[in-house]
Parts: structure tokens; C-alpha cells; sequence
């Protein structure tokens, strides 16, 4: 796949995202933008995927998302690899559709293997299936994608202290480090020190990707994080990025966590922001 | 009158622990969890036999929650197995979100329930968890009388396809059921028949409902005993039938009222056939410490608490 369609996807996903949480004024653009690229990778580049979709999984890699807020990006996602209908990209946060606000298996959603919403549970649950694969032989990967807030819930800890204890080295953790959570800089709000230094006391491999919104530099941390896999210790993926990436006004800033732009605040998005692969 | 009897008394966590092991040589997909009180739970036999498929995960249960949840992605079926306390209330977001409205086939196995537990007190001894896991979609919840009846839940609900809550206890009480028992989830097991009055138990109290039945008998009251194992779903059709013929009610758990089997049964009986009801049950208590006979005298879970509550009920028709 060349740089090209990465990009095309990546600046056609900002454009979804944008126009999802427009037209229902509300959802979680900051963060979505920020992982753009991450996902757009990931599901492009990186993970082994079956055609279709089936919730067990066997014989492919898995990706759960613990921050479920930033569904736009993972419904976009999902949807441009094939799961279902770009169109329905439509019915985000509507009356019943499968996108509900926050990703959830119970409307039968392909692609989404578990509920997320109630943050700090996505590390556990990808343990599980860590487990189960190890139980069947599969030596395919888990991925996940957590926030940096998130990351003050407690039970990530039980996690990350049973993921190195067990010796699940089946799995790539990704932390999305924007520095920002809804009530302002992570720093003020409850300050966590070095990340990095958290994840090597708990005795995992840890990978920093300086440019988290650089396709190129998480293609390459994603290789190296992949090639760290299978030596008995669980991987964590520091990924910087900038949360509203690619949206001039909602860099720098926490206040686009979870607020939708108006009508003028979405062209100016969208110019930002060529149409790439056609609208839905 | 049927006349029940007993050769030994065991608690029913050993129930548990015998039908985990019987599932772990039947069934390659069950596998098995705990937060630190392997011994307590009595998992013991299945881990020794099928140490790859046993999870250890300290005392963690938040993460037990979790990982049960992942581990049904790839086809397994897992028990969890902690205390009451320790498997609902201290997890509930953890099994509301990643496994009930995420419809994951996780067995929650729940050990030290109710009053029973003893001696460790009211931290320990929780008495809401039935009410907290039937207000969730999709759970099943069961509460078991016995030995046996244990160990058939426990190998029954692994052929059920979705969450369950399955609730027993510490202490050794009567063994009365067959060993032989098919347990069939949602139905209620008739074990008197009566004219005058039904008493509906679950759990330990169905043993205490069997021996105030004895007790009324002997003052000329006919009671109906039913052994109502599941909770949720509901048994409608046999609670309905039973007080089609005798006009009167008794609940009998070992949880608070609020939020227990009687309130379900008293919605079955509102919606059908208003039914004068009275409640076994801890009166929006706390419990304490004490011995497990002690705690059901003291705070009316036993066979002449029972008993009033029948005469009681039985003027109010």
C-alpha cells in the first residue's frame, strides 16, 4: 500500500469523524483525530485480519478499544476495512443504530468484539483474549488502544502488573499520550509522572513514538513493537500525539474533547481536509 | 407429607468445586479463574488436573472480571470463583460493561454469600448480590440449597450461552437432593405439595422451608414447598399454579427483601393474581459477626422464623 492511500484514508477518516459528531452536535472529535493515523496504520499495515467478521476471532490478529470515547475514529475505521457500510458511518449516536456513542457488541456491530465507555477495562479483557489465544495455539497478536487519562483508573494497573507476572507477550498496548483529559492538561488534573518509567517497573518492553501523527514513524514503531513480541514480556507502545490533529483550532487545546464543531467550525475542518475517497 | 432426610451435611462451595472438576474432564473449553481463595472455593481438584486451563490472578477481581471477558473471544468458558462480595459488588461496572452488555459467556461463581459466612462479619457478608445481578439484561441468577444441587448447577450452566450468576455458600448444611438431580435452569422444583399455603426458598432457606413444613404439618397446616433455584428468569408458571391452590405466600432467602427472590415473586403475583405475600429476609440490614446459626436465629432465616411468617400469612387470606 502506498504513502498515498494512507494519507487519503487518513484525511477522508478527519473528514468522517468531523461530520459525524456535526451533525448529531455531539460525540468525541479531539481524541478521535489524534489516533487517526495510529488506527489507519493499524488496521491497514499492521494487523493480520481475516475477511469478514467473526467474534472469536481464531487464526487473526485482535484490536480492542479501551477509550471508547473516541468511537468516531474506530467506526470510520472499521468501516473503510471493510466490516460494514461506509454509509452507516450515518446513523452514529442515532435511534437504533449499531454506532452508538460508545462502541458496544450488544447491536451487533461487526468489528467490535466488546463494549468500551466505562474507561479502564480494554487492558484486562485483551488479557483474556491473550489467554485464550495462547490456549489454542494462535499466534496471532492482541492490540489495544488506551487514553492517558484512562490510565488513572486502578484497574489498568491489575493489568499491567498480571500482563508481565503471566508472561503475556502476545500483546501490544498502546497508550494514545495527548497529554490532555476533559477537565484540562493531564498534569494538572492528576499528575502521573514518566509513563515510560511506570511501564519498565512493571517489567514490560517499552516503545516510544516521538510523532504519534506520523504514518511513517508508527509504521515503525509498530515493527519494532511487533518484533519485541514472543519474549516473554508484554509491549507497550508510548504513541505522542497531538489531540484534534489535523484541525488547526482544535490543536493545542483540550477543550474539542468531546464537543462538536458548528456549521462554520466544520468547513473550516473540512477544507483543512481534502475529500479524498468520497463522502458518506 | 414427602419425608426428606439426610445422611451427611456439606457445604455447597464443595458442590461447586465437585461440578468444576467433573466440567474440566468433560468440557476442554471451561476454563477457570480465581482471585487468591483457591481453597476457599474448593477449585483445588480442577486446577490440579487441568493446571494449563486455571487462571491465578490475585487478589484482582476487577481484572478477573476482565479477563474472564476476553477469554470467551477464542471460545472459552469461563468460572470465576471469589466471594459473594468480592464478585458483584466490588466489580459491577467490570461485569455490567464487559461482560453483561457485551453478552459474554462468563460463569460468575459466587462462594461465602448471605449471612452464612460467619464469623468475618458484615464486610464479608454480602446481602444484596442477588438483587444487584438481576437488575442486569441477560443474567442468569441462581442460588443453589445443597451439595448437590450445587454440582448439578454448576455442570448445567456451562450449556447455557450467555452471563450467569451462581450463588452458594460456606457453610455444611443438609445434602437432600438427588445426586442424580437434571438441572434445568428457570424451573422450580415442587418438593411438598400442600393445600393451605406455598413457601417458595432459595438457597439455604430451602431446607429451613422443608423443616417448617414438619413444624406445620404437626399444626395442622398443609404447606407447599417450592425449591425455586433460579431467580431470574423467574419459574412464573409454578409460583402461579402453587397459590392458584393455596391463596398464600412465603418468600424465604438469605438476602435483604429489597431487591431479593420475594420481590420478584411479589412482581409475578402483582401482575397475575394479587396474592397476600409475607418475606424471609433481612430487613435492609447489615449483618455481623456471629456463628452461621447464631446470625439466621437472630436475624429470621430459619425454620420457625419461617413458620410465624406462614400463620402470619395465612390470617391475611
Amino acid at each position: 500500500m502506498s504513502d498515498k492511500i494512507l494519507h487519503d484514508l487518513t484525511s477522508q477518516v478527519r473528514r468522517d469523524i468531523l461530520r459525524m459528531v456535526h451533525k448529531v452536535n455531539s460525540g468525541h472529535p479531539g481524541g478521535s483525530l489524534g489516533c487517526t493515523e495510529f488506527l489507519v496504520v493499524l488496521y491497514t499495515k499492521i494487523m493480520n485480519r481475516k475477511v469478514g467478521f467473526e467474534m472469536n476471532g481464531i487464526d487473526e490478529d485482535l484490536f480492542f478499544l479501551s477509550n471508547g470515547h473516541i468511537s468516531p475514529v474506530f467506526y470510520s475505521v472499521l468501516a473503510h476495512s471493510g466490516y460494514f457500510p461506509v454509509e452507516e458511518l450515518n446513523t452514529f449516536r442515532l435511534l437504533n443504530s449499531r454506532l452508538q456513542g460508545h462502541p458496544t457488541t450488544h447491536e451487533g456491530l461487526p468489528g467490535v468484539r466488546i463494549a468500551s465507555g466505562s474507561l479502564g477495562q480494554g487492558l484486562s479483557v485483551a488479557l483474556g483474549a491473550a489467554e485464550s489465544k495462547k490456549l489454542n495455539n494462535d499466534s496471532n497478536l492482541i492490540y489495544t488502544l488506551h487514553g492517558d487519562g484512562e490510565l488513572q483508573e486502578g484497574q489498568n494497573w491489575e493489568a499491567i502488573m498480571y500482563a508481565s507476572a503471566k508472561n503475556i507477550d502476545n500483546l501490544i498496548a498502546t497508550i494514545d499520550l495527548n497529554g490532555k483529559q476533559i477537565d484540562g492538561a493531564t498534569d494538572d488534573v492528576l499528575p502521573m509522572g514518566s509513563i515510560n518509567d511506570k511501564f519498565e517497573a512493571f517489567d514490560w518492553t517499552v516503545i516510544e513514538v516521538e510523532n504519534g501523527n506520523d504514518i511513517d514513524s508508527i509504521i515503525e514503531g509498530m515493527a519494532s513493537a511487533k518484533a519485541a513480541t514472543g519474549k516473554g514480556k508484554p509491549v507497550c507502545v508510548l504513541l505522542k500525539t497531538m489531540m484534534g490533529n489535523g484541525v488547526d483550532f482544535m490543536m493545542h487545546t483540550h477543550a474539542w474533547h468531546g464537543k462538536a464543531p458548528n456549521d462554520a467550525q466544520l468547513e473550516s475542518a473540512l477544507n483543512q481536509n481534502p475529500e479524498t475517497l468520497g463522502d458518506y | 407429607m414427602k419425608t426428606y432426610t439426610y445422611s451427611e451435611k456439606k457445604d455447597t462451595r464443595s458442590g461447586f468445586g465437585a461440578g468444576l472438576a467433573e466440567l474440566g474432564r468433560t468440557n476442554p473449553n471451561v476454563v477457570a479463574l480465581c482471585a487468591d481463595l483457591i481453597g476457599s472455593l474448593k477449585m483445588n481438584e480442577f486446577i490440579n488436573e487441568n493446571p494449563e486451563r486455571f487462571f491465578q490472578i490475585g487478589i484482582a477481581e476487577a481484572n478477573m472480571m476482565g479477563i474472564a471477558a476476553g477469554l470467551t473471544i477464542g471460545g472459552k468458558i469461563p468460572f470465576t470463583g471469589t466471594f459473594a462480595n468480592f464478585s458483584t459488588g466490588r466489580v459491577y461496572d467490570q461485569i455490567r460493561q464487559s461482560i453483561a452488555y457485551s453478552n459474554k459467556n462468563v460463569k460468575i461463581c459466587a462462594s461465602h454469600a448471605g449471612l452464612t459466612l460467619g464469623e468475618d462479619g458484615a464486610t464479608h457478608q454480602i446481602l444484596e448480590d442477588i438483587g444487584l445481578m438481576k437488575m442486569l439484561p441477560g443474567m442468569v441468577v441462581i442460588n443453589t440449597c445443597d451439595y448437590n444441587q450445587t454440582k448439578a448447577a454448576t455442570i448445567a450452566i456451562a450449556e447455557h450461552d450467555g452471563p450467569v450468576y451462581l450463588r452458594f455458600g460456606r457453610p455444611a448444611v443438609p445434602v437432600f437432593m438427588p445426586e442424580d438431580q437434571v438441572f434445568e435452569i428457570g424451573k422450580a422444583i415442587q418438593l411438598q405439595e400442600g393445600s393451605d399455603v406455598t413457601i417458595v426458598a432459595t438457597g439455604h432457606l430451602v431446607w429451613e422451608a422443608l423443616e417448617a413444613a414438619k413444624l406445620l404439618h404437626q399444626k395442622g397446616v398443609s404447606a407447599e414447598v417450592i425449591n425455586i433455584h433460579t431467580i431470574k428468569p423467574l419459574d412464573d408458571k409454578a409460583i402461579l399454579d402453587s397459590v392458584a391452590k393455596t391463596g398464600c405466600i412465603v418468600t424465604a432467602e438469605e438476602h435483604n427483601f429489597l431487591g431479593g427472590l420475594g420481590e420478584s415473586v411479589a412482581r409475578v403475583l402483582a401482575l397475575n393474581n394479587p396474592t397476600p405475600q409475607e418475606f424471609v429476609a433481612t430487613n435492609d440490614t447489615f449483618g455481623e459477626s456471629g456463628t452461621p446459626a447464631q446470625l439466621m436465629d437472630k436475624y429470621g432465616l430459619n425454620s420457625n422464623a419461617i413458620t410465624q411468617k406462614v400463620l402470619k400469612v395465612i390470617n391475611r387470606k
